[in-house]
C-alpha cells in the first residue's frame, strides 16, 4: 500500500514537478528490484527537498542508502553496483555538489563501455538552478561540465509530465544519465498538472514543441521554457510575432533535427538558457545550425543567458545575473525586425 | 604434521592430502609458485617486445612485488562464472590478474594494442575487465577503484551473496580524496572487502615519507574504525595468511580491512623511468629479498617441492610467454572505424564533420579540402 503522498495521480489529483519526480522514482523501484537509491539524507530524513520521503520505510535501508558526505565515493560505489547489474539512482543534494564527483563521472562512468568494462546504468539526479537567493553553491546549472564528455546523457525537463516520463526513461537507460531538476519548478503552483495513470515514458533525445510559431525559433530548456513562453505571449500581443518555442528536454544527445526543422520553418534562431554565456550550450547549438542549416537563416543567431559570473546571493544581484523575460522580449524583437 | 614431512633433498614429496602451511596443500604451493613465475616471465617477455618496438605506450613491471600480489589474490575464491570473489587490480598485479584467469594472450594483446585484445585497442595494459572471471580493470586516476569496489561489494550485501572484493593500490593512491572516500564509505556501510596497500616504497619518484607522515598504512585503519594489518609483502605465505584473515573477516560480515603489504618496487615507475632517484644499494638490498627466490628456497628447504619439478614449471612458463607473445605480434591493430563504437549502448558517435549541401540549393563553385578532418564537397 502506497503512502498517501504517492496516491495523487491514482486519484486524478494534480501533482507538482517534485511530486512527479517522486512518483517516477517510486514506480521504478516497485517495478524493478535492481533500482536502488544512494545519497545524503535521503533515507531517514526523506531528502533535503523531501523527494524520497517515505521511501526508506517502504523499501528498506539496503535500497535507500544514507551515505556519508562523499560525492566521489558514493558515485564510485554506484558505478560498482552497476557493474554487478544493479541500477543505482544517486541523489546530489544540490547539483552544485556534483563537482567533487567530476573525476568518477567523466573518467570512470562515461568511459566504461568504451573501455570494454561494460555499461553502467547510473542515474545522477538533483536540484539545479537559481532565482531562490541560494548564492553561488546552491544555484548552479551544471550541464556543461559534462556536455563535452562522450558517453554521458544529460536530461533537463521543464514540466511534471516530462519530468516523470524522462526520469523513468533515464532509469531504464543503460548509459549514465545526469538528470537535472530546476528547484524553482519543484513546487511551482502554476505547473501542477494531472498526469495519466499507468506507466508512461518520455524518450531521451527528443525535443518537444512547447509552442508552435512561424516567425522566430526559441530553443530553450528548464525554467527558461516558461520565461520564453511568457516572452512569446508579450511579443504576440505587442507585435503580432509568433514565436516557436522548442523545449529541448534532453541536452545530450541534442535533438538537432528538431532544431534544424524549426529553423528551416522560421529562419530566425534565439537560444535561451539560464546557464552562463561562455561555454553554455547556445554556442554548440549555433555552431551546429551554421554547419547544417545556414542557408535557411535570415538573421544572426542570438542568445539570452546568465552573465559570466558566479551566482550572486542578493536579490538585486541575482536578478541582474539571471536572464529575465524582458531580455528575451528584447532579443526577440530585434530578430523579428532584422 | 609429525612424520608426514619428507627428508629435505630426498626424492619424496609430502602427502598431498594434508595441508603443509596454514590450509595450503602441496598442490596450492605449486600453484602459488607457478603464479609467481608466470607473472615474472610475462613481464620479462614484455620487455623483449618493448625493445623490439612492439609495445604501444608505457610498460609497467611488478618486479619484486609478485609475492604481494599473488599471496593476496590466492586467499580469494576464484571462479569463472560470476559467482566468485572480485578484484580490482593495478599494473603491479600481473600476478593477481593471471590468478583470476587473465591470460598472457590477452595481456600481450593489450600492450600491443591489437584488435583481438579484450578492449580492442581502446584501453592499455592491464586496464581490462571480466566480471565472469571476477576482475575489474583500473582507470588511471588513483583512488577511484576503492569506491567502485565498495559498490561491487555493496551489491553482495544487497543480494546476500557470500562474496568478497579486494582492491589493490600502492602507497601513493592512499593520499587521494577518492581513496579516503572509498575506504570511509566501505567502513560506514560494512562492505565485505579488503583494501590492499602495496607499499612498495615509491609512487613514481616520490618516496613514501613524502606521501604521508602516517606511521604506516594499516595504522590508518583506526581512523576509519576498521581492521588493519601489516605484513612482509615479500613472504608470499605470510601475505596469504594475512589476506585469509581479512577475507574471512569480510565473509563473516565483519567489514573491511586495510591490508598493508610491505614490499619494494625494483624497477622504475615505467620502462621510461630509469629510477635515478633511488640509491643503487637500496635496490640491491631488496634483490636479496626477492619474493620468488625466497619462496623457492622455502619450498626446497622444507621438502615441499623438488628441484626438477620447479625447473619444469619455470621452463614451461618461459615457453608459454614466448609463444603467446609471438602469437600476439601477428595480430592486426584495430581498424579506424573502431574509434566510433561503444560510446553509448544505443547511439553512434558522430564521425568527423563534413558539410552537406542542402538539397534544392545551388552548390557553390569548385570544392576545397582541408587536410585531415572536414572537407567541403563541391
Amino acid at each position: 500500500m502506497r503512502p498517501e503522498h504517492l496516491l495523487k495521480t491514482e486519484r486524478g489529483e494534480a501533482v507538482t514537478f517534485l511530486e512527479a519526480i517522486r512518483e517516477a522514482l517510486w514506480e521504478e523501484m516497485e517495478r524493478d528490484e535492481t533500482v536502488f537509491l544512494l545519497g545524503e539524507d535521503i533515507g531517514a530524513f526523506g531528502g533535503a527537498f523531501k523527494v524520497t520521503q517515505g521511501f526508506q520505510e517502504a523499501f528498506g535501508t539496503l535500497r535507500v542508502i544514507d551515505t556519508p558526505i562523499s560525492e566521489a565515493g558514493f558515485t564510485g560505489a554506484a558505478a560498482g553496483a552497476a557493474h554487478m547489474g544493479l541500477r543505482p539512482v544517486v541523489e546530489m543534494q544540490f547539483m552544485d555538489f556534483i563537482a567533487p564527483a567530476l573525476d568518477v563521472i567523466t573518467n570512470y562512468l562515461a568511459t566504461s563501455l568504451y573501455r570494454g568494462s561494460g555499461p553502467l546504468p547510473v542515474v545522477i539526479r538533483g536540484p539545479v538552478g537559481g532565482g531562490n537567493r541560494g548564492g553561488p553553491f546552491h544555484s548552479q546549472n551544471v550541464e556543461m561540465f559534462f556536455f563535452h564528455t562522450p558517453g554521458i546523457k544529460i536530461v533537463y525537463p521543464s514540466n511534471p509530465y516530462d519530468a516523470k516520463g524522462l526520469l523513468k526513461s533515464a532509469i531504464r537507460d543503460d548509459n549514465p544519465v545526469i538528470f537535472q531538476e530546476h528547484k524553482g519548478l519543484y513546487r511551482a503552483p502554476a505547473l501542477r498538472e494531472v498526469l495519466p495513470t499507468g506507466d508512461f515514458t518520455v524518450p531521451l533525445g527528443e525535443a518537444k514543441i512547447a509552442r508552435e510559431g512561424t516567425d522566430l525559433t526559441v530553443v530553450t530548456y528548464g525554467m527558461m521554457v516558461h520565461r520564453s513562453l511568457d516572452a512569446a505571449r508579450i511579443l504576440e500581443a505587442e507585435m503580432g510575432v509568433q514565436l516557436e518555442v522548442v523545449d529541448l528536454r534532453t541536452l545530450l544527445p541534442l535533438d538537432e533535427r528538431a532544431i534544424f526543422a524549426s529553423v528551416r520553418k522560421t529562419g530566425k534562431l534565439l537560444v535561451v538558457h539560464e546557464d552562463t554565456r561562455t561555454g553554455g550550450i547556445a554556442g554548440e547549438i549555433a555552431m551546429r545550425v551554421s554547419e547544417e542549416a545556414f542557408e535557411w537563416l535570415d538573421g544572426p543567431i542570438l542568445r539570452v543567458t546568465a552573465v559570466d559570473t558566479p551566482v550572486p546571493y542578493a536579490g538585486t544581484l541575482e536578478d541582474h545575473f539571471l536572464p529575465q523575460v524582458e531580455d528575451i522580449v528584447t532579443a526577440g524583437r530585434y530578430l523579428a525586425e532584422y | 604434521m609429525e612424520g608426514s614431512a619428507p627428508i629435505p633433498g630426498s626424492e619424496e614429496v609430502p602427502d598431498p592430502s594434508s595441508p603443509l602451511v596454514s590450509d595450503l596443500h602441496r598442490d596450492d604451493l605449486l600453484k602459488i609458485y607457478r603464479a609467481l613465475i608466470r607473472a615474472r616471465a610475462a613481464e620479462e617477455r614484455l620487455e623483449v617486445l618493448f625493445r623490439q618496438g612492439h609495445v604501444s605506450g608505457g610498460l609497467y613491471r611488478s618486479l619484486g612485488q609478485e609475492g604481494a600480489s599473488v599471496g593476496a589474490a590466492y586467499a580469494l575464491r576464484r571462479r569463472d562464472d560470476a559467482t566468485g570473489d572480485v578484484i580490482a587490480h593495478t599494473v603491479r598485479d600481473t600476478g593477481a590478474l593471471f590468478l583470476f584467469g587473465g591470460t598472457p594472450g590477452e595481456y600481450f594483446r593489450q600492450y600491443l594494442a591489437r584488435e583481438t585484445g579484450p578492449t580492442r585497442g581502446k584501453e592499455a595494459n592491464v586496464h581490462w575487465t571480466d566480471l565472469r572471471r571476477g576482475f575489474v580493470g583500473p582507470v588511471s586516476p588513483l583512488g577511484t577503484m576503492v569506491g567502485v569496489m565498495s559498490g561491487i561489494t555493496l551489491s553482495f550485501k544487497i543480494r546476500g551473496e557470500p562474496r568478497v572484493g579486494m582492491v589493490f593500490y600502492g602507497d601513493g593512491a592512499t593520499s587521494t580524496g577518492a581513496w579516503h572516500e572509498g575506504v570511509n564509505f566501505a567502513g560506514a556501510q560494512g562492505c565485505p572487502m579488503i583494501v590492499v596497500v602495496t607499499a612498495n616504497g615509491y609512487a613514481f619518484s616520490t618516496p613514501t615519507r613524502k606521501q604521508t607522515r602516517a606511521a604506516g598504512f594499516s595504522a590508518k585503519a583506526q581512523g576509519y574504525g576498521i581492521a588493519g594489518e601489516s605484513v612482509d609483502g615479500n613472504d608470499v605465505l605470510a601475505v596469504y595468511q594475512a589476506a585469509r584473515r581479512a577475507v574471512d573477516r569480510a565473509r563473516d560480515g565483519k567489514g573491511p580491512t586495510i591490508l598493508e603489504l610491505l614490499t619494494y618496487r625494483r624497477k622504475g615507475h615505467a620502462q621510461h623511468d630509469p629510477q635515478l632517484y633511488v640509491p643503487p644499494e637500496e635496490i640491491r638490498a631488496w634483490e636479496a629479498r626477492d619474493p620468488i627466490d625466497l619462496f623457492r628456497g622455502t619450498l626446497l628447504e622444507e621438502g615441499w617441492a623438488r628441484e626438477g619439478e620447479l625447473r619444469r614449471l619455470e621452463v614451461a612458463a618461459d615457453t608459454e610467454m614466448r609463444e603467446e607473445a609471438e602469437s600476439a605480434v601477428e595480430d592486426p591493430p584495430p581498424a579506424e572505424v573502431g574509434t566510433l563504437s561503444d560510446v553509448y549502448t544505443d547511439l553512434s558517435a558522430r564521425p568527423h564533420w563534413t558539410r552537406p549541401i542542402p538539397p534544392g540549393l545551388p552548390s557553390p563553385g569548385g570544392g576545397w579540402r582541408i587536410q585531415g578532418k572536414g572537407h567541403h564537397r563541391g
